[in-house]
């Protein structure tokens, strides 16, 4: 019998049993989550299997968000906020209002998701909190309505694909290049039914807000969960974020004779940076093939790289300048904590005297109902993670997608541009290293 | 629900088809199966959801509902009442969530035979896929035993109403 990997180490602990890829497990989850586009339906279902009575199996590990619609851009989309609020005040689930931020930053900031920990969540994002070591992936409203009730969920164990990157990643080159790289090279399917697990050096030097990004994306090859082996780094990170102490436990960490679907090997020193053409993020080539794009919108922000860190690396590039004539730029905070973080750093003034527009934190023209959605033949660069027909607003509207360097070179000229022509920094977890949160 | 084993009209999609296409994200405001059915497709094949009809099915390539996990897309298609989705393969949210709703969902390699217009039917115990245009039945492969377990209580809702009540 081969050992174990990470995935199978999670799922036979949390089933109690001796879980294998392939095999069809129960198992206990720790944190549960949906928002205002995914709750209603869930609250049904929940409703409807509780026959309304509840009550909820882990209260406090059940968290709801406002962070789709927010604020409200609609009637219905206000309605629905209400009903999260009136649920979660019934039920006496942990609620986030609007203006808390996008889902997986407040709970990644909270220390909803730690080591060890398996975190569903009625968003295919859910797979970010692999990041900080905890087995994360979404689910649909029937599954999370009913895991509400009963804190348990089935799950087929997945095979793993492994990606190694061993070396220093060159100037210019950050973990979104790397994995629309990694979407690229296996395809938008490329994962489907698998866990996306990462390693080498290069990643383990990573400080956590990049590793995030690598697992945010796991889920646009299809991937079921995107890991991180944990180590001491996401420990500060949690720590410094919450105050609290927190522990890896013993048994997660993948054994030596552990069997991968397939490992992708790469040296960091050969890697450019990617740009994802539309209208899928397969469609990913070295920042050269598109230069001279022209781009009308720039997007900074999202689950993806919406982070006090990613808003940095673009404020550095723009300071003193304005963007170039004809381009719009919409920067919208992953959580209030970020806001709060670019308030106090002064990067604010950055944008708005650069001429962007700075919105309140939440999802934003990501989910394509408001904040600067595009219109017919708009052409955006994002730091978003989608770029579908249609995704952003018009159906005849295009999305590309980079890192956030690439999106701040980009706006000193209108056009996509090679973020290694400009002077970049790398930043370490702003938290760990003294920014208030 | 109609009944799969009677034939109905094919809509055929690509590949990639994301759950983003299927019901657009500015309709899930609402939970209601029929007012999102009201708008399938809507982006995509604009002339969908007003021209399916209960009984017909919808046909994709590989990777049929990839993207976000919104349980809106299979529910969608449950409220315009279309009797089941045949694909290549399907992405795995989307698979789990069409199972937990009942929605018939069939992986067929053959998929890519069906022509927009085709009538077809769904042998749903022999798992094959007939094609009455053309006279030609294709094989889908059989639902893994958990899940077909799953199915057979009548959906993951009442086999968690049996495993609160202490039935399970």
């Amino acid at each position: 019998m081969t050992g174990k990997t990470l995935s199978e180490k999670f799922l036979s602990e949390k089933s109690g049993t001796d879980a294998q890829a392939g095999e069809y497990v129960e198992a206990e989850v720790d944190t549960m989550l949906t928002h205002d586009v995914t709750g209603p339906l869930t609250f049904d279902v929940f409703e409807d299997v509780t026959a309304g009575d509840g009550p909820l199996a882990k209260p406090d590990r059940t968290v709801i968000t406002i962070d789709h619609h927010a604020p409200a851009d609609g009637v219905k989309a206000a309605n629905n906020h209400n009903h999260v609020r009136e649920f979660a005040d019934e039920y006496g689930a942990v609620q986030y209002e609007v203006g808390d931020g996008i889902c997986h930053q407040v709970l990644l900031e909270d220390g909803f998701a730690a080591p060890g920990d398996l975190v569903i969540g009625a968003d295919s994002h859910s797979t970010t909190f692999g990041g900080v070591g905890a087995f994360g992936t979404g689910v649909g409203s029937t599954d999370l309505g009913t895991a509400f009730a009963t804190s348990e969920l089935w799950f087929r164990v997945p095979e793993t694909l492994r990606f190694e990157v061993h070396g220093e990643l060159p100037d210019g080159v950050y973990s979104k290049d790397l994995i629309l790289k990694f979407i690229g090279d296996v395809g938008f399917d490329g994962c489907t039914y698998m866990t996306a697990e990462y390693g080498g050096s290069a990643i383990e030097s990573m400080p956590v807000h990049e590793r995030v990004v690598l697992s945010n994306m796991a889920i646009e090859m299809g991937g079921k969960a995107g890991l991180v082996e944990p180590d001491e780094r996401v420990l500060e990170f949690l720590e410094a974020q919450t105050g609290k102490a927190y522990t890896i436990p013993d048994w997660l960490e993948a054994d030596d004779d552990a069997e991968y679907a397939d490992v992708h090997t790469y040296r960091a020193e050969e890697l450019e940076p990617q740009v994802s053409k539309p209208s899928n993020p397969e469609n990913a080539v070295p920042v050269s093939e598109v230069v001279g794009t022209d781009i009308d919108q720039l997007f900074v922000g999202t689950c993806t790289n919406g982070r006090y860190e990613d808003i940095r690396i673009v404020a550095d590039i723009i300071e003193g300048e304005e963007l170039a004539p004809g381009v719009r730029m919409v920067v919208v905070p992953a959580s209030r904590t970020v806001y709060k973080q670019m308030l106090e750093t002064g990067i604010m003034d950055t944008f708005v005297d650069a001429g962007a527009i700075v919105q309140s934190a939440g999802c934003g023209p990501c989910f394509g109902t408001h904040q600067g959605v595009l219109g017919d033949g708009d052409v955006s660069l994002a730091t978003a993670n989608r770029n579908f027909p249609g995704r952003e607003g018009s159906m005849d509207s295009s999305v590309y997608l980079s890192s956030p360097a690439t999106v701040g070179a980009s706006a000193l000229y209108g056009e996509i541009t090679d973020p290694r022509t400009v002077e970049l920094e790398r930043y370490g977890d702003a938290v760990v290293e003294g920014v208030s949160s | 629900m109609n009944d799969p084993a009677q034939p109905g009209t094919a809509w055929v999609f690509g590949d990639d088809i994301d759950t983003d296409q299927i019901i657009p994200s500015r309709f899930l405001v609402s939970s209601d199966p029929a007012e999102l059915g009201e708008h399938a497709f809507n982006d995509l094949r604009p002339e969908f959801p007003s021209g399916v009809e209960d009984g017909d099915f919808v046909v994709g390539g590989h990777n049929f509902g990839s993207g976000s996990s919104r349980e809106h897309a299979p529910l969608s298609l449950v409220g315009t009442g279309v009797d089941g989705v045949v694909a290549q393969s399907f992405a795995r949210i989307f698979f789990r969530n069409a199972i937990n709703l009942g929605l018939p969902v069939l992986i067929c390699p053959e998929a890519g035979q069906i022509a927009d217009g085709d009538e077809i039917s769904l042998d749903l115990d022999a798992g094959t896929v007939i094609n009455h245009s053309i006279n030609e039945s294709y094989d889908a492969e059989s639902l893994p035993e958990f899940l077909q377990t799953l199915v057979d209580e009548g959906g993951l809702k009442s086999y968690t109403k049996r495993k609160i009540s202490g039935e399970l």
